[in-house]
């Protein structure tokens, strides 16, 4: 673990590892990531939030996310 | 006239959704997203599927969602899923997102046929079917799963007509057959279809409704086989409640056997 001010936490991102600065919420790592708040669905822990608590959502250490959209399928 | 009179007249339902369309589409494998709306046009059908995937770049923008017109019933499939838990998990996820309550149950893990594992598609149904979904299983056509998946509360039972993807037509028919006949759900013939030919002979065979993807969305022009496909659908629906002639080993003369000019 590196120490710059605040703690970096280690979260899994679509089942891969990923890092996210403390007092991140999910709306922010959307941002980040840039991808557009509309068209995607995210699984947090296991279950679905709506994009309107993405704001108000934390992220913590081992926090589990799925950022997922629908696409073409038969 | 009479043809539209008759179309409208014959109603397929599903849950509680009364369907005038038998020709529900898959939405993969098209050059351009653009072209599902007018496809849906075309083809009028009212039952599209769409499917659940991770997001790894922020490229991947396009929700597949926004394409379809509104008034389609969305059907997300649960491809990806190699267990009933991975298929219930996208089932719920899809739900939760807006996508309505119907779903189509895939559980693979063969990747060379894409075969169903009908075993688990029997468990992811009869969960989901408690939770309230629609529920409509792709399986490997066999008569005894068919049952256990009526037991369990399937709303309609979708045999394969040959592999996903193959263009290879009603490989299943004695099979397919078999099913019309003795099950109380309306049987989807799903996968493998590749020409209009094919979704007619589907059809006149008694199936409820047929799903085709591939056969469309790899055609020079997906829009115009589109419509041609929905024509067949019609032609071979109309075909079945016409009820076929008697095919018989010998001829039969079409034309009166008496009166022959003859010296």
């Amino acid at each position: 673990m590196f120490c710059s001010g605040r703690d970096t936490l280690r979260i899994i991102v679509n089942g891969k590892e990923d890092f996210a600065e403390d007092g991140t919420t999910i709306a922010d790592l959307i941002a980040v990531k840039g991808f557009n708040p509309k068209t995607i669905i995210i699984e947090y822990n296991y279950e679905l939030v709506l994009s309107e608590s993405w704001n108000g959502i934390l992220l913590k250490e081992d926090d589990r996310l799925e950022i997922l959209r629908f696409v073409g399928g038969g | 006239m009479w043809e539209e009179v008759r179309i409208v007249e014959d109603i397929l339902k599903i849950g509680d959704r009364e369907l005038t369309s038998r020709l529900f589409l898959g939405t993969g494998k098209f050059s351009s997203n653009k072209l599902i709306p007018e496809v849906v046009k075309a083809s009028g059908v009212q039952v599209v599927t769409v499917a659940l995937r991770r997001m790894d770049t922020a490229f991947e923008e396009e929700n597949i969602a926004a394409y379809v017109p509104g008034d389609c019933i969305l059907m997300p499939n649960t491809s990806g899923a190699r267990n009933a838990k991975e298929a219930i998990r996208i089932a719920r996820l899809a739900r939760a997102a807006g996508c309505g309550n119907w779903v189509k149950i895939e559980v693979i893990t063969d990747n060379r046929y894409l075969l169903p594992d009908n075993h688990e598609t029997i468990k992811a149904t009869e969960m989901l079917a408690a939770e309230g979904f629609v529920v409509l299983p792709y399986m490997s056509p066999d008569l005894m799963v068919a049952k256990k998946l009526v037991e369990v509360g399937a709303a309609a039972v979708m045999p394969l007509g040959s592999p996903i993807g193959s263009n290879r037509g009603l490989r299943t028919r004695e099979l397919v057959r078999i099913l019309v006949e003795e099950i109380p759900l309306p049987i989807i013939v799903d996968a493998g279809l590749g020409r209009p030919s094919e979704a007619a002979e589907a059809m006149e065979m008694g199936v409820a409704a047929v799903l085709v993807n591939t056969a469309i969305a790899t055609a020079n022009d997906p829009v115009a086989m589109a419509r041609a496909f929905s024509m067949a659908v019609k032609a071979g629906r109309m075909a079945y409640l016409s009820g076929p002639g008697e095919i018989v080993d010998y001829a039969r003369a079409s034309s009166p056997l008496t009166g022959f000019l003859r010296e």
